[in-house]
């Protein structure tokens, strides 16, 4: 189990990232912890890769506390931090060696492992060139293959496709859910549909708090409403109580509401002739619903 | 897994000299040319009579900067690849990898200590006490420039600073103090300035123990008393500011 107990981070500039979080979810899957710039994921994140201290507050991993059993945890975990880089002058097969040595792998094992890995991620027939010749999408999976190939079996990865493109990005989706079988990932995004298409688990964070934990179907029930419609016609006035209401900037309208109102206003609107989506709600839809807030709650008729 | 110490070691030497010098051989001529064209160009308009003294001095050259290099070496791999963030949260400590990037500065700088080292042993004569008091100083000073590096790159946070650090510390170590020449070819009020350095009691002792610059004992004691006490004091800074795990 992961459990953070009251846990705060407080920075010298007064800038509190963490505010008393508590957070507890099983060390198993992938769980992708979602939120705005600034919202305190890197610093979670950080914290429990035992890179940042906290300013109070307790944070474990399998039991092993991330401030007083720093030794045991950093044999069982790695970190893929946010904006790293591959060393420019090493080649692929360098740079999972070189990490592998830092783990404390002797030569053999850790040449077994690097060949495993790059093979693994597909870029075996690159190992020898040179990483600033790759692309940035292969940068990326070279980092990747370094955190495979050590033996950690909780994996921090922080915003890890952010700038690729969506084939260098659904290339690495696919490699994380390889990973899960028999890691624990804590991925960091901004991107919510990736929390959605790979995460078992999904953490919102908003000025360092959680406000919602728990599976996609969970995090729905939380919200109340089931589906998600968008009407397309701007400066639309609903004239019935139907759920929750977020107009777009563009002047559109998205209605977020139950089973039977949704049944039933796409029945009016289809009627009206006026042009719509529905849709489940969507993570995207629950994450404004709880970070962003609703511009009008519970619409009546006007 | 029992966790192999050697390799730990062993990685930053492959990650910070060996593989740089691998893929860019031309790293290794660039090792090489700063301490030679400076004692070339002191050489030359000595002609010859400062052969020796320029030898130790671009010795004791490279040797500081061993931490020049590291500073920013080591600001480059924690703030542009992220790298230290991967290696804190790995079980190397932080002593193992500052102490391989401590050492991978010298294996980047061994071009240049295999030709100083060969015309030391062509052109200085000295006892085997000198050749122990000029390897003495040599570690002091690499101990105490990795220090000030190590020290420096853990407040820097990013690239424009470590160029800033780099040009500073270069002018601070080696361009400011007598390592080259004697002390006496530097007017008498300008000296004051020289021993602002540590670099500048280094090649005193050096070239005493040479025969080049005769020292009363008083002085050489003081020679010796600054720089161990300059070391020791950075050491004592660096271990309470040193920033491994951020707080």
């Amino acid at each position: 189990m992961l459990v953070c107990k009251g846990l705060s981070k407080k920075y010298e500039d007064g800038h509190v990232a963490l505010d008393k979080l508590n957070l507890s979810l099983p060390t198993k899957g992938i769980f992708a912890l979602i939120g705005k710039n600034g919202a305190g994921k890197t610093t979670l994140t950080r914290i429990l890769a035992t890179e940042l201290m906290p300013t109070s507050g307790k944070a474990y991993i399998d039991g092993m506390d991330v401030v007083k059993d720093v030794a045991k945890l950093r044999d069982k975990i790695a970190i893929l931090p946010q904006e790293s880089r591959a060393v420019q002058w090493l080649t692929p097969k360098q740079t999972v060696y070189s990490y592998l040595l830092y783990r404390g792998f002797g030569h053999k094992e850790a040449m077994e492992r690097v060949d495993i890995a790059l093979k693994e991620l597909g870029v075996e027939n690159y190992k020898d060139t040179l990483n600033r010749f790759l692309s940035g999408g292969m940068k990326r999976k070279i980092l990747v293959a370094t955190i495979l190939a050590s033996d950690a079996n909780i994996l921090f990865v922080d915003e890890p496709t952010t700038g690729l493109d969506p084939i260098s990005r659904a290339d690495l989706w696919k490699v994380l859910n390889k990973l899960k079988k028999d890691h624990f990932i804590f991925l960091t995004t901004h991107y919510l549909e990736e929390a959605e298409k790979l995460a078992d688990m999904i953490g919102i964070l908003d000025e360092g708090k959680i406000l919602g934990l728990g599976t996609l179907e969970e995090l729905r029930n939380k919200v109340k409403y089931q589906y998600s419609i968008r009407v397309l016609q701007k400066n639309f006035v609903l004239k019935s109580k139907v759920g929750t209401v977020i107009r777009g900037v563009d002047g559109s309208m998205q209605i977020l509401t139950s089973a039977e109102d949704a049944d039933r206003l796409s029945s009016k609107l289809i009627k009206d002739r006026i042009k719509f989506s529905i849709n489940p709600t969507s993570l995207e839809d629950i994450f404004y619903y709880l970070v962003k807030k609703p511009i009008e709650e519970d619409t009546y008729e006007s | 897994m029992k966790v192999n110490k050697i390799s730990q070691l062993y990685a930053s030497i492959l990650v910070n000299a060996i593989y740089a010098m691998k893929n860019y051989p031309i790293t290794l001529i660039n090792t090489l040319l700063a301490p030679l064209s400076i004692l070339i160009i002191i050489v030359l308009v000595s002609h010859g009579a400062l052969l020796s003294v320029s030898i130790e001095g671009a010795l004791i050259m490279t040797m500081v900067s061993g931490g020049v290099s590291l500073q920013g070496d080591l600001s480059h791999l924690k703030n542009d690849f992220k790298l230290q963030d991967m290696v804190v949260s790995s079980p190397t400590s932080a002593f193992m990898y500052m102490t391989g990037m401590a050492i991978s500065e010298i294996v980047y700088s061994l071009p240049a200590f295999i030709v100083l080292i060969v015309l030391a042993f062509m052109f200085i004569h000295t006892t085997i006490v000198g050749a122990l008091i000029i390897f003495v100083i040599l570690a002091l000073m690499f101990a105490f420039s990795i220090a000030l590096g190590f020290l420096l790159s853990t407040l820097s946070s990013d690239i424009m600073q470590n160029w800033a650090f780099s040009s500073i510390l270069s002018i601070i170590l080696t361009t400011i103090p007598p390592i080259y020449y004697t002390i006496n070819y530097i007017p008498l009020p300008y000296r004051y300035i020289a021993y602002l350095s540590p670099t500048t009691y280094a090649a005193e002792i050096v070239q005493n123990a040479i025969g080049y610059l005769p020292l009363k004992t008083s002085n050489l004691i003081a020679d010796w008393l600054i720089i161990i006490a300059i070391s020791i004091a950075l050491f004592v800074i660096v271990m309470k500011k040193n920033r491994w795990r951020e707080s």
